[in-house]
């Protein structure tokens, strides 16, 4: 690699060409502030808050897109620099909703973060304040322009890595917003609630549509009983909201605090995984065998069937019928569980605690209610679980390591993979290869669908088949796929697809990872490792080897895909407009 | 969706067919095709935007923001009444901003909009070189000249009542 050196602050640096000055800097232990700069995503310098003075220049040049060249001299903490950065604050700040103190991203906050860093401590300009109405119409992500600060981080997450674009830039100067078009709602634009926006957005102005409230209410309600299950992925996450570091698995403590909150069981949608393998690889078997519509596309990701429905009708008929795991667990509970227990199930209520905002649109479905009430009532994703878990004063990092509770709390490494891209393939194919050749797989580890890769392909062959498998994540990978099948240039019988860039454990819902922390780690693969860690920790590791799903099959849904597993487990589909 | 304004009138719609034909695949095709649908169409409503989008395998937010961008594109028809204030220096002067304010409160829209019932749509404008007269607006091609803001009642009247 060509290298060059610079000197920034009188330190004397090698970096390689072509690096920004931000880049180089870093290298020097310079921290530069940035508020629009978001790596691999965003790298516009737009916001004006990494200027720095570069010899020779005519202007001060941001630093997240200059890029150094040998012999240069870079200066980072001269008045000019602090004046303009700090006035570059000062300016957003004037229009900006400082409402703080009440603010879902208070002490999370970028902006907030910088105006203590950059020593602003008063605001000098009070002029014209832009008022917006609050776009909360939809189930799953609120929109308050007012908090925003036209970083645009949000729009290039949208449109280039989930290739969507559903929120953009309009009108000019003053007036500049972001938003959808013709001020509609995100509720009425084929927005897929996949919250990669809210994982963006530096301050408060995207965030979840708050559920916390419904959950209290649940919970002071004797006449009710609450049971909550958790996803694969909020395990490896949620102790980040405590301080932990990332990658900490901390599922014990997890059952521990949900106890604590007063939920009367304490389920695993790993359980609700498992049941999905049943029924999605006998699923997969059966087309294969009787000729049925190919490829099978996996339908866990609420996030990718909403952009199927709005962008790829034509491939309805290959999503897999099998309804999300939480939502098969959410029936089994209103069914199974109930009848056993004797319990109303109008009386249930059931909250999943996902990484996922999408799946806060997915329980409103009218399609997933087999028992006649919501297979789900509510959705909370990890970032309100911590804020639940906060409010009721628990020490999280203190707690003891409890166990879910029993049948619905069991489950297999099969289950847990689910939250990383290429695992519910990888769970499948555990499952589909030894009923399908009736022998134990050698190595249950299947590498080639792990990893970062837009798409990956693997042929996994079963006796007298081979099959042909396909892994996308991100929808804008997920439709380079697509088209890929569509024109007939791909063959393949299973295909995995998550709606977030890394699968769940990179999910809308997750605790939200800094600009700057995201030039050092990459959230995606230190979650996955963990869930691959955990994965590796259990005893069980496929999911028909699940005694529970087995005692499930044998005390009431009969077997897979039976009539009784088709009336509670699996869905439809319907397509939906554009605009 | 309304795909009204494409299928209402078939001519215009081949008309705009044969545009986005000639200009996709060339290099920076939106504002050209922006301004021939204004000119076929008269204004950027959501389906014509969302048309080209289609076409031009953009995400519509792109169109969007371009069309809201600058000011010789309108998302809504023109009203049968076009107002144009000035406000250029010498109106601005003599209180054209007055009058303009005064125009907004009685026909309840801002600098921009068209009234709901397609009548007029109010501008703000620059020297309309009518400075002796000033301050001045024009309502589509009648000047009216050293107005005040209490004259703007009696002669919007009019129009409305046409």
């Amino acid at each position: 690699m060509e290298m060059v050196k610079v000197t920034i602050d009188g330190i004397q640096v090698e970096v390689p060409k072509g690096s920004t000055v931000l880049e180089a800097a870093r290298l020097a232990n310079i921290d530069i502030p940035t508020l629009c700069y978001l790596k691999g995503i965003n790298e516009i310098g737009a916001c004006r808050m990494c200027v720095v003075e570069v010899k020779g220049a005519r202007a001060l040049q941001a630093a997240c897109v200059y890029p150094v060249s040998d012999g240069m001299e870079i200066r980072t903490n001269t008045p000019a620099v602090r004046e303009a950065r700090r006035v570059n604050l000062e300016l957003i700040l004037s229009n900006h909703d400082r409402s703080c103190l009440t603010c879902v991203r208070n002490q999370n906050c970028e902006l907030q973060e910088l105006a203590q860093k950059l020593g602003v401590n008063k605001i000098r300009f009070e002029g014209e304040r832009i008022d917006y109405p609050i776009d909360d119409f939809s189930p799953a992500i609120v929109r308050d322009p007012n908090k925003c600060i036209l970083c645009r981080r949000c729009v290039s997450v949208c449109r280039n890595v989930q290739g969507i674009g559903v929120i953009g830039v309009s009108e000019r100067g003053f007036d500049t917003i972001v938003s959808p078009v013709f001020g509609m709602s995100l509720n009425d634009v084929p927005c897929i609630y996949c919250g990669q926006c809210i994982e963006a957005c530096p301050v408060g102005a995207l965030r979840e549509k708050d559920d916390t409230e419904r959950i209290w209410d649940a919970l002071n309600n004797p006449d009710l009983h609450v049971v909550v299950q958790t996803a694969p992925a909020v395990r490896v996450a949620l102790g980040e909201e405590f301080g932990m570091e990332m990658g900490t698995i901390v599922k014990g403590k997890m059952v521990a605090a949900l106890r604590r909150l007063g939920f009367d069981k304490v389920f695993d949608t790993d359980f609700g995984a498992d049941l999905t393998i049943m029924e999605e690889g006998t699923e997969l078997l059966n087309r294969i065998k009787n000729g049925g519509k190919l490829p099978l596309i996996t339908s866990c990701s609420p996030g990718w069937v909403k952009y199927c429905e709005h962008y790829f009708p034509e491939f309805l008929d290959n999503l897999s019928t099998c309804k999300s795991p939480h939502q098969m667990l959410g029936a089994m509970i209103k069914s199974y569980y109930a009848e056993k227990n004797g319990i109303d199930p109008s009386k249930i209520f059931v909250v999943s605690v996902m990484p996922c905002t999408a799946k806060k649109f997915e329980v409103t479905r009218p399609e997933l209610r087999a028992t006649g009430y919501p297979d789900v009532d509510a959705v909370l994703t990890t970032r309100e679980l911590a804020r639940m878990i906060k409010q009721a004063g628990i020490d999280f990092v203190n707690l003891p390591d409890e166990e879910f509770d029993p049948f619905f709390g069991d489950s297999t490494g099969a289950g847990v993979i689910f939250g990383a891209t290429g695992g519910v393939m990888e769970a499948a194919l555990r499952t589909v290869a030894e009923i399908a050749t009736g022998k134990p797989l050698d190595n249950v580890e299947i590498m080639e669908v792990r990893g970062l890769e837009g798409v990956k392909e693997a042929e996994i062959s079963l006796g007298d088949i081979t099959i042909k498998a396909a892994v996308a994540h991100g929808t804008a990978n997920a439709k380079a796929l697509l088209e890929k099948v569509k024109s007939g240039e791909k063959e393949y019988h299973f295909i995995e697809i998550m709606g977030c860039p890394g699968g769940c454990v990179n999910g809308g819902g997750q605790p939200i990872v800094k600009a700057k922390d995201r030039m050092d780690v990459d959230s995606r693969q230190v979650r996955a490792a963990a869930i691959y860690r955990e994965d590796r920790n259990l005893p069980l590791r496929k999911s028909h080897e699940n005694p529970s799903i087995k005692r499930l099959y044998e005390e009431y849904l009969g077997h897979p895909n039976s009539h009784k597993a088709h009336q509670l487990l699996h869905t439809h589909y319907v397509p939906r407009k554009k605009y | 969706m309304a795909v009204s304004v494409l299928t209402e009138n078939k001519e215009k719609f081949e008309e705009f067919k044969k545009v986005i034909e000639e200009y996709k695949g060339k290099e920076g095709p939106l504002m050209p095709i922006l301004q021939k649908a204004q000119e076929i169409f008269g204004c950027l409503s959501l389906d014509v935007q969302n048309y080209i989008a289609e076409e031009l395998n953009i995400p519509i937010t792109d169109v969007y923001g371009v069309a809201t961008f600058y000011a010789q594109f309108t998302l809504k028809p023109k009203g049968k009444y076009k107002i144009g204030v000035c406000l250029g220096t010498a109106c601005y002067v003599k209180g054209s901003q007055k009058v303009l304010d005064k125009l907004q409160e009685i026909l309840n829209i801002k600098v921009g909009d068209t009234t709901d019932d397609g009548k007029f749509t109010l501008e703000a404008t620059r020297c309309l070189g009518a400075c002796g007269l000033a301050p001045v607006m024009m309502i589509n091609d009648h000047v009216y000249g050293r107005l005040k803001p209490e004259d703007v009642e009696g002669i919007i009247a009019k129009y409305r009542d046409e």
